[in-house]
C-alpha cells in the first residue's frame, strides 16, 4: 500500500468526541495549528438527528445505528486470563460511540463531580479502615489530582454544556435541596434542575421520609433555553423520552455539536477529517518522541500526518489499544504484576427494582429526558460507614425516566409468559404504570482484570483486537447486595401493586448480551506513580513527552458516577497544562 | 445509562421462568384453528415476501400467529404486518449481519459471550424453518408447522424455546432467539419498518410513538396523556 505524506501540524487529535473537541478548542485558541481525524461520519443536530426520523426505535435504540460498527473493530472478552477469548460480535453491554461527537452524541446527559474523597480512595481507606481493609488483589489507587484542583475545571465544563441542577454544597455551605455530599462548588449549576416526572416525586417523597437525602439529577439536558460562554445556544428539553441511543433534535443535550462544534469548525487553525482511521502512533527511532500517526483514509489509503504533538481522544478501548499498538510505555503482566499499559480495566455495577402501579398512578414512561429524575447520594463513595460492611465502594440510587420505548423499556411482572395472548395481556396491562428504581455502582480494579492485544482476532485492518479479561469480583457484589437491599426499602415505600428486583449475586458472571454501562474505564490509569500509571496526572504519557492520553482510560478505579463530568474536566485541566507548561518547555510535566 | 438496564434485566428474568404450565392450550382465552399458508395475511396485508420462499412465509405466517395471536386485548402479529416486518429485515443489515463483527473462529462459547455463531441471522431462519418443518413431519404424521393445530404449534415453540426439540441445521433456540425478537419488534416498532399496522400494538399499551414532545406533560401524577399516536409519516388509522 502506498503511503502518501501530508503537512505536518503542531497537534494532532486521535479522535473527535468530547475531548477531542475540548482540545481542538483550547489549542487553537493558543494558537496551534490543530488536525482532529475522526474515523466514522460528519453528524449534526441537522439532517442527522432531525425530528422525526431520530423518533425511531428500530434504527436507532436496537439496531444502533450511531454506535460502532462491530463488522470493522471489536474488542474481545474472557472472564479469567486462563480462557480463550471471544469477539464481542453484537453490541449489548456497551455501546461505544462513532463519528464526530463519538459517545456524546448518544448519552444521556448525567452530569457528575467525583467526591473529593473519590480521588483520594486509597488514602481515604487507609486513613479510615486501615491498610489491611483493602483485599489484596485490589489496585485501589488514588488518581494523583485533588478535588480541589480540579473544581475550576468541572464549573468550566458545566458552564459550557449549560447544566441543569441544584447546588448541595456552595463554598463550603450546605445548600437545601442539593447533593449534601458533594465537594464545595465555586457557583450555583447554570440553569435550574429538570422539571420532576411523576415517578421521581414518589422516589423524592419516599426517600425523604426514610431519612436520605434526595436531590435532583445534575442533566447536561437544558432545563431552559441557555446560551455558553462561546455563544453556542441550547435549550430546552421537551422531555421527548428519545435521549441515550439517540441524538438530540431539540439542540438541548450538551454535545460537542452543540457547545464547541459551531466556533471550532470555523477556526482558521483547526482542521477536521471524518473517516480517518488511525492506526497508530508514529515513534522516532530513539522511542522517546512521537513523530505522528498513521490512518487510513476513506480511499483505503494508508496516509502519514506528523504532528508535534499527538493527543489521543478516542473513546477508552481505542486509547488504550493505541498505546499498546504503538509500543507507548511497558505493557501490564498481571502475572507479574509489572507494566502500566492495559492495568486496572474497570466498569460499573448497576442493578434495580421495577416497579408495577395500580391504574390509577399512570406514569406515563414516554414523557422523559436522559437524566430527568431523583437520586441518592447517601450509599455512594464513602458517604457511610463501610467497616462493618467490608466492602470497597457503593452506588448512586436513582429514579430515572429516559423515556417509554416500548420494544426496550418495557417491563412485565415476574411470571407473565415471554410470548402468546398472556404476555400480550401483560404489556397492555403493565406499559402505562410500570418505572423503576436504578443503582449504579463503583467496580474497583483488580489484578487480573485488564487489557491486553488479542493474539488471533483482527480489525478490517489486519490489527489485533483489544482482548477484555474481565469479571465481576467478591469485593464488588457485596457492594451490589447491600445496594439491593435499600432499593428494596426505597422501591416498597413508593406504593407499588408488584415490584422485583434485579442484582448481581455472587457466582454470577459478566454477561456480554445485556446492556449494563457504556462506562468502560482505565487501562491508562492516571497517577503520580509510574510503576502503577500510564500518564502523569496531567494525561501525558510517562516515556513519550509528547503524547498526551484523554478520556476515561484514565480512571484508576471506576465510581458510582456517570464518567463525563470528569472526562471533560481532566481535558480542560490537561489542555491547561499543555497550553502554560508544556508548550513553554516541551518535555516531561513535573 | 443504567436506567433501561433494571427493566431488560427483568424481562430476560421473566422469560427464564414462565411456567410450562402457564403456556398450554387449555388456558388459553381463545385458540384459533391453524392458519393456512395465505389466511388472514393475505386479507390484511397484499405484501409478497422478497426473502422468503413460500414454504418458508407459510411458517413465519404461522409462527407469528401463535407468539402474538389475535384476540379481544388488541391486534395479533397478522394484522400487525408482523410477517412482512420480518421479511424485509432479512434484506436489511440485521439479516446479513452486516454491522456484526462476523470474522473467525467461530467458538462455542457460554451463553453470557453472545451469539458467536457463524449464520447470519437470516441463514438461521433459512435453516431453522426447514429443520423445524422437518421435525414437525417426523413428529405428527407428515404435516409441517403451518399444518399443525394451534395447541401443536404452541408444542412446538415451547420446544424450540427450552431447547427440549433439537435441531441439526442450527440450534433451536437460537433460531427461536431471533424469531421472538424480531416478532415483538416488528409489532411495536413504527410502522414504517412494515409491522405495528395503522399503529394498533401503540394504541393496545398507550404509547404516543413520535410525537416527542412532552413539556407539558412533566409531573402530572394520575393523568391520562390524551392523544393518539403518530409514526414518522403520520397519523395512523
Amino acid at each position: 500500500m502506498a503511503t502518501q505524506k501530508k503537512p505536518s501540524v503542531d497537534a494532532v487529535l486521535v479522535g473527535f468526541g468530547w475531548t477531542g473537541a475540548i482540545m481542538g478548542m483550547e489549542l487553537t485558541a493558543a494558537g496551534l495549528k490543530v488536525l482532529a481525524l475522526e474515523r466514522g461520519e460528519m453528524r449534526d443536530t441537522n439532517p442527522d438527528f432531525a425530528y422525526p426520523r431520530i423518533t425511531d426505535e428500530l434504527s436507532y435504540g436496537i439496531r444502533g445505528k450511531l454506535f460502532q460498527n462491530l463488522a470493522k473493530e471489536t474488542v474481545t472478552v474472557r472472564h479469567t486470563p486462563g480462557e480463550v477469548a471471544v469477539p464481542y460480535r453484537q453490541l449489548g453491554s456497551f455501546l461505544p460511540g462513532d463519528g464526530v461527537g463519538g459517545a456524546g452524541v448518544h448519552w444521556n446527559g448525567h452530569h457528575w463531580r467525583p467526591l473529593p474523597d473519590d480521588l483520594r480512595i486509597r488514602s481515604r481507606y487507609e486513613e479510615r479502615y486501615g491498610r489491611k481493609f483493602i483485599p489484596a488483589d485490589m489496585h485501589l489507587q488514588d488518581w494523583g489530582v485533588s478535588y480541589e484542583e480540579m473544581e475550576p475545571f468541572f464549573d468550566q465544563f458545566e458552564k459550557i454544556c449549560g447544566i441543569s441542577g441544584k447546588a448541595g454544597n456552595l463554598r463550603g455551605q450546605i445548600q437545601p435541596g442539593g447533593n449534601p455530599f458533594e465537594g464545595a462548588r465555586s457557583s450555583e449549576f447554570p440553569l435550574p434542575p429538570l422539571a420532576s416526572i411523576n415517578s421521581a416525586l414518589l422516589f423524592e417523597k419516599a426517600t425523604r421520609e426514610l431519612g436520605y437525602h434526595p436531590f435532583p439529577q445534575a442533566a447536561a439536558n437544558a432545563s431552559r433555553a441557555y446560551t455558553n460562554p462561546h455563544g453556542a445556544q441550547l435549550g430546552p428539553c421537551n422531555f421527548c423520552g428519545f435521549c441515550e441511543r439517540y441524538g438530540c433534535y431539540m439542540y438541548a443535550k450538551a454535545s460537542p455539536q452543540t457547545t464547541l462544534l459551531p466556533t471550532l469548525l470555523h477556526r482558521p487553525n483547526f482542521e477536521l477529517r471524518t473517516r480517518s482511521h488511525v492506526i497508530r502512533v508514529n515513534m522516532a527511532p530513539d522511542g522517546k518522541r512521537a513523530t505522528g500517526v498513521t490512518y487510513i483514509d476513506a480511499q483505503g489509503n494508508e496516509v502519514e500526518q506528523p504532528a508535534d504533538l499527538v493527543i489521543l481522544c478516542a473513546y477508552q478501548f481505542h486509547n488504550v489499544r493505541l498505546l499498546l499498538l504503538s509500543n507507548i510505555g511497558e505493557k501490564y503482566d498481571p502475572a507479574t504484576g509489572r507494566g502500566v499499559v492495559g492495568r486496572n480495566y474497570a466498569y460499573q455495577l448497576n442493578g434495580g427494582a421495577t416497579l408495577f402501579f395500580d391504574k390509577n398512578q399512570p406514569m406515563n414512561p414516554f414523557v422523559g429526558a436522559g437524566a430527568s429524575g431523583t437520586v441518592i447520594d447517601d450509599f455512594d463513595g464513602d458517604n457511610f460507614d463501610h467497616g462493618p460492611l467490608g466492602f470497597v465502594g457503593g452506588a448512586t440510587i436513582n429514579c430515572i425516566n429516559t423515556g417509554g420505548r416500548p420494544i426496550q423499556q418495557m417491563s412485565v411482572p415476574a411470571g407473565a409468559p415471554a410470548w402468546g395472548a398472556g404476555w400480550k395481556r401483560a404489556i397492555k396491562d403493565n406499559y402505562l404504570y410500570t418505572t423503576s428504581v436504578g443503582s449504579q455502582g463503583s467496580v474497583m480494579s483488580y489484578r487480573d482484570n485488564y487489557l491486553d492485544l488479542d493474539p488471533t482476532y483482527k480489525d478490517v485492518y489486519g490489527q489485533p483486537l483489544l482482548r477484555m479479561t474481565f469479571d465481576w469480583k467478591a469485593n464488588d457484589i457485596a457492594m451490589t447486595q447491600f445496594i439491593g437491599s435499600k432499593i428494596e426499602g426505597i422501591a416498597k415505600a413508593m406504593g407499588p401493586r408488584q415490584m422485583q428486583l434485579a442484582f448481581r449475586k455472587p457466582g454470577d458472571h459478566y454477561d456480554l448480551r445485556v446492556y449494563q454501562s457504556t462506562h468502560n474505564t482505565g487501562g491508562a490509569p492516571m497517577g503520580t506513580d509510574r510503576s502503577t500509571s500510564a500518564v502523569n496526572r496531567y494525561l501525558q504519557t510517562w516515556d513519550v513527552p509528547n503524547v498526551f492520553v484523554m478520556g476515561a482510560s484514565a480512571f484508576p478505579q471506576n465510581f458510582g458516577y456517570n464518567p463525563t463530568g470528569m472526562v471533560g474536566a481532566l481535558a480542560y485541566w490537561a489542555a491547561k497544562a499543555i497550553r502554560e507548561q508544556y508548550l513553554k518547555n516541551p518535555g516531561a510535566l513535573a | 445509562m443504567p436506567h433501561d438496564h433494571a427493566r431488560r434485566g427483568f424481562l430476560r428474568q421473566s422469560i427464564a421462568i414462565v411456567p410450562a404450565a402457564a403456556l398450554t392450550g387449555a388456558a388459553r382465552p381463545q385458540e384459533t384453528p391453524a392458519a393456512a399458508p395465505t389466511g388472514t395475511a393475505a386479507a390484511a396485508s397484499p405484501y409478497q415476501p422478497v426473502f422468503f420462499n413460500a414454504v418458508e412465509w407459510a411458517f413465519i405466517q404461522a409462527a407469528t400467529a401463535r407468539l402474538i395471536p389475535a384476540d379481544d386485548t388488541g391486534p395479533g402479529a397478522l394484522e400487525a404486518g408482523v410477517p412482512e416486518f420480518i421479511d424485509r429485515q432479512m434484506e436489511a443489515a440485521f439479516g446479513h449481519a452486516a454491522l456484526w463483527y462476523m470474522q473467525g473462529p467461530f467458538v462455542e462459547s457460554p451463553p453470557e459471550f453472545g451469539y458467536q455463531g457463524k449464520l447470519p441471522p437470516r441463514d438461521v431462519y433459512r435453516a431453522g424453518i426447514a429443520a423445524t418443518d422437518a421435525h414437525c413431519r417426523a413428529a405428527f404424521s407428515g404435516k409441517t408447522f403451518p399444518q399443525l393445530d394451534a395447541a401443536r404449534q404452541d408444542e412446538v415453540l415451547k420446544g424450540l424455546e427450552s431447547g427440549a426439540v433439537q435441531l441439526d441445521a442450527v440450534p433451536a433456540k437460537t433460531f427461536f432467539g431471533f424469531l421472538l425478537q424480531n416478532t415483538k419488534e416488528g409489532y411495536l416498532s413504527d410502522p414504517i419498518h412494515g409491522g405495528n399496522k395503522n399503529a394498533a400494538a401503540w394504541k393496545m399499551i398507550g404509547f404516543p410513538g413520535a410525537r416527542a414532545d412532552f413539556a407539558d406533560w412533566v409531573g402530572r401524577p394520575g393523568v391520562a396523556y390524551p392523544l393518539p399516536p403518530v409514526s414518522i409519516n403520520g397519523p395512523q388509522g
